[in-house]
């Protein structure tokens, strides 16, 4: 843990703050040691946990969910929360079947375009709606969740579009992999590295935080808070929109329940992943963490021989871990920052 | 008379049906620094929000450099060279001080990212210059206010405005903070900038600004040069009458020991306070901001747990930590911070009257209207609130009627002991009296009274003895009779030996 801080311009700097940013560091640094501990354990009692074709299917089976909760971490660091990725994610994950059935010959990259472009459509419908009528995000995108699965219902009619109807080379994508590596996953690391580039050094994405720590301070400096949180649900949408195209390409099969109840997981990992629930604070590198310790424990629980019903209890156990940790931290930078006083 | 760099004409401004400003001018001129006076409610503060673009003015004119100005937000302010400390600090808590100073106006390096090397650089020579020493590093969460307000005031220099309004800056600064603000506010003034000062202490009014300009009830009363006018005709044209005695103090003999503190420590905060304060008595307590006061007056409270020591109420002992025995024994705590501590804003006046006797109030477990509102009602006419309806949130009320509440709100609890901490901090001269007066008459009633201050004329002018802090230690107890500004300073400042 010493390695957070050796750089030597932090050794002039108070002890207090350094003391608050390996917390913040650690935040980051704690999910990857639970990762590392679960994995550990779970190869021990079974060593093939660790073969190079199961962490592929860890690997693959986290790569939606990550991209959804980069996503979602945008918007809960401005003290939002989008509960209408699930249903965005099955939309376009039926567009995309529905669109190959039309134009079989569709180059893929294109599809990707599509499916993207409708998810920042609809996030714009939610962003629209919450600037708007000011309406709390929570009461929108819960509207929406029910608004845009209704859509999907009344399109698919209870079609199912299989893998049959799909061109070979999409349905490729989903398994394919380039050293080792899945594709699928791929995708999600560039999302991650993007999206983490911009929160981390552009303007917008400090004033992503800024609104999300105090949205009324924020007002008074003069951040346009309005079209900030637009742009965080159009992200957040455009994201679950290539998760639905992403979606198709992993599982072939398709009716209008794809991603049905995607959003509490995806909340539960972005919490588990060290972003604050009132914003302000976190990271999507921390999101997308939470992302794979979720679907490693999913994985890991049959291993260790622990009742599959017993899974849903882990998850819930491990959200409340990462609160308390969250608050023993915070408890322990302040009392730091109280014993150190502001002044170095 | 050149022409004025900013002014304001003919400008009004309702909210609802309360009418917040009404046909008021003002001229600002490059290189002047112009004090704005008036009680609370005057409409200063809405003054403010219209300079910095937050509220467009109903009617009348804004002009820079002679120009029409039309403010759409905060931005526009900001572009056109107007920048505000507000009276409220309004930090992001979980960003770092240097990222809350150059919000939305990072230095860019490559790629347009943010340089957060230059940045922390910057804000080391914006701190350098306002001579406090501040780690650029640190989360603004944990910042005292007036480390908050130093940051404001950073923030306020970094945009080098034309214009620099300062909305009661100095309210939680100590003496030689305030002195180093000074110093650069005259520096800024000296150097071409047009410096709006709004401030309730008048000698820092007069020793800072050329032109004074006097507001009341939402209305342009006079502007003067500050050299032909006086504290006593500044105060008679704010209130619109004659205040009397501003320190009414009753002189009381004190009874028996009420509120006892032995050896109280909170490891790194306080350490060993002893004082016992007596019925009928009006102990303050002084210091330096961040001399640990407040923290004394939380643990007291039982807000914050000590770490050794006792407290003593009535010669039996309080639970530590445990504000609800403290509250049942007969303690109450006016808070520093009425918006964040004191009120549940969004709540209406008498929700907030009556939250700490809301069970005694309640029958079966039951509020009723009627004995909420009969309740409420007693109590915010002994304390003569000005509100519009008792159902109203206490957020639409004036700074000084909001401290009227939380003063209801403790004293309808019968207290024994009366802690208050900066009671009048921000609240209008009016207020100021009436609420000294209402100290004065809780001591005869019998309350023992811990006031926390920091304003010395209050603490001289109302306290029976004169505790004072220095650095987390009680350095002197002086009795009234002795207690004067240099006494308490020199204790203040560490340079007296303990009384």
């Amino acid at each position: 843990m010493t390695a957070v801080d050796t750089a030597p311009a932090e050794t002039a700097t108070g002890g207090g703050a350094r003391l608050a940013r390996r917390a913040f560091a650690v935040r980051e640094l704690g999910i990857a040691l639970a990762l590392v501990l679960l994995v550990v354990t779970t190869t021990v009692v079974n060593p093939r946990f660790l073969s190079a074709q199961n962490l592929k299917d860890l690997l693959l089976g986290s790569t939606i969910l990550a991209i959804l909760a980069v996503g979602q971490a945008v918007v809960v660091i401005t003290r939002n929360v989008d509960l209408s990725i699930g249903s965005i994610l099955g939309l376009s994950a039926f567009a995309t079947g529905a669109v190959f059935v039309a134009v079989p010959g569709l180059p893929i990259p294109l599809m990707l375009v599509i499916g993207t472009a409708l998810g920042a459509v609809l996030g714009a419908v939610n962003g629209g709606l919450i600037a708007a009528a000011r309406v709390p995000a929570l009461v929108v995108t819960l509207g929406t969740l029910y608004m845009f699965r209704g859509v999907d219902y009344m399109w698919a009619t209870g079609r199912q579009i299989n893998a049959a109807d799909m061109p070979a080379a999409f349905l490729g994508m989903g398994t394919a992999t380039v050293l080792g590596v899945p594709v699928l996953a791929l995708f999600a690391a560039a999302v991650l590295v993007a999206v983490g580039y911009v929160l981390r050094n552009h303007r917008s994405g400090r004033e992503l935080y800024a609104i999300g720590s105090d949205p009324a301070a924020a007002r008074l400096s003069g951040i346009p808070s309005g079209r900030r949180v637009f742009y965080a649900f159009v992200t957040s949408g455009a994201l679950a929109g290539l998760a639905g195209v992403l979606h198709a390409a992993r599982f072939g099969t398709l009716d209008a329940n794809a991603g049905l109840g995607t959003e509490l997981n995806v909340v539960a990992a972005v919490v588990v992943g060290g972003v604050a629930i009132f914003g302000g604070s976190g990271s999507v590198y921390g999101a997308a963490l939470g992302a794979v310790l979720l679907t490693t424990i999913r994985a890991a629980l049959p291993v260790l021989g622990i009742n599959p019903f017993w899974q849903d209890a882990a998850v819930g156990a491990l959200i409340l871990a990462a609160i308390g940790l969250d608050r023993a931290l915070s408890a322990r930078v302040a009392r730091s920052l109280r014993e150190r006083k502001a002044h170095v | 008379m050149p022409t004025p760099l900013l002014a304001l004409d003919g400008v009004s401004k309702s909210f609802g049906a309360v009418a917040a400003l009404r046909d008021v001018r003002l001229e600002l001129h490059a290189g002047e620094a112009h004090a704005l006076v008036g009680e609370n409610g005057a409409g200063k503060s809405t003054l403010v929000k219209i300079l910095a673009g937050v509220h467009a003015p109903d009617a009348g004119t804004v002009t820079l450099d002679g120009r029409p100005l039309l403010l759409s937000g905060p931005a526009d302010a900001r572009a056109a060279g107007i920048a505000v400390i507000y009276q409220e600090p309004t930090l992001f808590a979980d960003l770092s001080v240097a990222e809350n100073i150059f919000m939305g106006r990072q230095p860019l390096r490559s790629l347009r990212r943010v340089d957060y090397a230059a940045m922390r650089e910057r804000a080391a020579e914006l701190f350098a210059r306002l001579g406090v020493r501040l780690d650029p590093d640190r989360p603004a969460r944990g910042l005292s206010i007036a480390d908050q307000q130093l940051v404001e005031i950073a923030k306020a220099i970094s945009l080098d405005a034309r214009v620099l309004v300062m909305d009661e800056p100095t309210a939680a600064l100590s003496g030689i903070e305030v002195e180093r603000l000074f110093a650069v506010a005259r520096s800024l003034r000296d150097a071409g900038t047009a410096v709006l000062f709004i401030s309730h202490r008048f000698d820092e009014v007069f020793a800072l600004c050329q032109t004074v300009t006097v507001m009341r009830d939402g209305r342009w009363v006079s502007t003067d040069p500050a050299g032909t006018l006086t504290v006593d005709e500044v105060v008679r044209r704010m209130v619109g009458r004659e205040v009397s005695a501003m320190y009414p103090k009753q002189d009381t003999a004190p009874g028996e020991p009420r509120l006892q503190v032995r050896g109280l420590t909170r490891h790194g905060v306080f350490d060993d306070v002893t004082f016992t304060v007596h019925a009928g008595e009006i102990v303050a307590l002084a210091g330096l901001v961040g001399a640990g006061r407040s923290e004394v007056s939380r643990a007291i409270f039982g807000v914050d747990r000590h770490d050794a020591g006792e407290v003593l109420l009535d010669g039996s002992r309080l639970p530590n930590g445990d504000t609800a025995a403290a509250i049942r024994a007969g303690l109450a705590l006016v808070p520093e911070d009425r918006r964040q501590q004191g009120l549940v804003m969004e709540l209406s006046v008498e929700r907030n009257t009556n939250l700490p006797r809301r069970w005694r109030l309640s029958r079966g477990g039951l509020l009723f209207g009627g004995d909420e509102r009969r309740a409420a009602t007693t109590w915010a006419q002994r304390l003569q609130v000005k509100a519009g309806r008792l159902t109203d949130p206490v957020s639409t009320l004036s700074g000084g009627n909001q401290q009227k509440v939380v003063l209801a709100k403790w004293l309808a609890t019968a207290p024994k002991v009366l802690i208050v901490d900066e009671p009048t901090r921000g609240i209008d001269v009016g207020t100021k009296a009436e609420v000294h007066r209402l100290l004065s008459q809780l001591a005869a009633d019998g309350v023992a009274v811990l006031m926390v201050s920091s304003e010395l004329p209050e603490v001289l002018g109302m306290a029976d003895r004169v505790l004072v802090m220095h650095e987390g230690r009680l350095t002197a107890d002086i009795p009234r009779a002795r207690a004067d500004e240099q006494s308490v300073m020199l204790a203040a400042t560490g340079q007296a030996a303990a009384a």
